[in-house]
């Protein structure tokens, strides 16, 4: 089975990235609907596959639905965590090319930043009953703890990880919608505030509010949209675990089967592929998915990232929005890896823009490296 | 007709946990051993699991530092260790300070009544 190239991307939207007092994440995730649709040429009415999870509803396409006055003929939730707006697409792409339905709204928001400890959280909600009693800070702990081997096996340092903070920061600055644009040196990330060792507060990303939305259709409709389509050339999702005590081994994630499933399916290789965007919940990220997705042999992502390796003018451009350490974190990043992607497909991207790309990857991270989620996009001249 | 239950496998080791014993379970089909506890082994999917108890030897796998205020009690160690048996338990290293927990330094086990029930907790042996 392959739906390669079947639908396309036709509109993204963004909405209260960074801070949105005032407004709910309803509130925000229909304004990026609506910037969404608008952009396509489309509108609510127009929707009749409705893909939404989110940290404040556990029945989110419901109250989605509902706020947006869409009633739809199909509607999906899967809550893997960060990475299930990337899983979205998968169901979204297979519904539209058997015909279900015509058109895809993939929705999501948070004020988690606005509201502050009022968040659906797991560690309340589904304790983990042999790992809670050693006061673990989820999801901080459980990537501390993968570091740590990373740094064992593969002598992966300190500076590393804060290269990939650093980078993401320069990205920012290209980014007039980035909440962190400040200059950040390597030095500053290592030397701030510890939070679970290895990592800084630098190494984490950042507590926002923020919504974004994506639309879908099926490829010979999206040529009728407004903007140019940017098509989904393959997705593949997997999970091997939720706790981190059970991933056998902590420096391989199941991304390393997401990429070359999705791979597979777009008949691209990880050399082909011009913006990586990488779910980076932590410096650790980029790194552990530059590996798994085959953009570098295992243990040697600490390297790749070095010294500006993914920052711009670098090797390869990573997390060219400034990614979750720099531009938006709102509880779920999965969702502004996918409209990063197909904004530098469209050259919509000013200052960051990445020249003449025609591939991009979308790498969605849920839960504690529990779910991985991998999507490629191309441009027209890619299919 | 009713349909006898098994028992909790959770309760169970809470049980056993409670009389000093830290037990695992390993799988009748193909030997490996299972933590956390559960009705079916995770590896072959059989379901002749029983329980045995531990050797308490163990290593550290992975380990980290939650650098809480001192206010709030202070910073303490968080790691993974891998039992003798090939099972890995999630804990604690008591005795050293938190930072000076090393992957590959040999722990074994302890039950320790903690907020007032055992608690699989590790010391350096
Ligand atoms: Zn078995």
């Amino acid at each position: 089975m392959s739906f390669r190239g079947k639908v396309a991307a036709v509109g993204v939207g963004l909405a209260g990235i960074g801070e949105a007092p005032g407004l709910s994440h309803l509130d925000l995730t229909a304004m990026a609907a609506k910037q969404a649709l608008d952009e396509a040429g489309l509108s609510f009415s127009d929707v009749d596959g409705l893909f939404a999870a989110n940290l404040q509803n556990i029945f989110a396409p419901l109250n989605v639905g509902e706020y947006l006055g869409i009633r739809p003929k199909l509607s999906e939730g899967t809550q893997i965590g960060g990475s299930s707006p990337v899983a979205h697409l998968i169901w979204a792409a297979l519904a539209l090319d058997a015909g279900l339905i015509d058109t895809a709204l993939i929705c999501y928001g948070s004020t988690q930043r606005s509201v502050a400890g009022k968040l659906l959280s797991p560690s309340t909600s589904e304790p983990l009953i042999y790992e809670m009693p050693y006061g673990p800070r989820y999801p901080i702990s459980s990537y501390a703890l993968s570091t740590s081997r990373h740094m064992y096996e593969y002598g992966t340092t300190r500076e590393q990880l804060a290269d990939v903070a650093v980078a993401a920061r320069q990205w920012a600055a290209l980014n007039p919608d980035a909440f962190m644009r400040g200059p950040l040196t390597r030095d500053e990330v290592i030397d701030a505030r510890m939070i679970c060792d290895p990592f800084t507060v630098r190494d984490c990303c950042l507590v926002t509010d923020g919504a974004g939305a994506v639309v879908l259709t099926r490829s010979d409709r999206a040529r009728d949209c407004n903007r140019e389509p940017v098509y989904l050339l393959g997705a593949a999702m997997a999970h091997w675990h939720r706790q981190i005590s059970q991933l056998p081994d902590l420096t391989q994630t199941c991304a390393s089967e997401t990429g070359p499933r999705a791979f597979e399916m777009a008949g691209l290789k990880p050399a082909e592929i011009d913006v990586l965007e990488l779910y980076d919940a932590f410096s650790i990220n980029p790194i552990m998915f530059l590996e798994d997705l085959g953009f570098c042999a295992k243990g040697e992502g600490g390297p790749f990232v070095e010294n500006g390796g993914i920052a711009p003018g670098g090797r390869l451009p990573v997390n060219t929005n400034g990614g979750g350490l720099s531009c938006v974190h709102p509880g779920m990043y999965g969702i502004f890896t996918v409209i990063e992607a197909i904004q530098q497909l469209r050259g919509d991207c000013g200052d960051r823009q990445v020249a003449d790309a025609k591939t991009a990857i979308s790498h969605g991270n849920g839960g504690h490296f529990s779910s991985q989620v991998t999507a490629i996009w191309g441009v027209q001249e890619t299919l | 007709m009713p349909h006898p239950l098994p028992e909790g496998p959770d309760e169970r080791y809470a049980a056993y946990l409670a009389e000093g014993r830290i037990c695992i379970q390993q799988c009748g089909d193909c030997q490996r051993h299972v933590f956390y506890p559960r009705l079916f082994c995770p590896h072959c999917h059989g379901s002749s699991l029983t329980w045995r108890e531990v050797s308490g030897k163990g290593t550290v796998y992975a380990t980290t530092v939650i650098r809480q205020r001192p206010d709030k009690g202070g910073p303490y160690n968080l790691c993974l260790v891998d039992m003798e048996e090939g099972v890995r338990f999630p804990g604690r290293v008591e005795g050293p300070a938190p930072e000076d927990v090393k992957i590959g330094m040999a722990v074994a086990a302890r039950i320790k009544q903690e907020d007032g029930n055992p608690l699989v907790v590790f010391d350096p042996s």
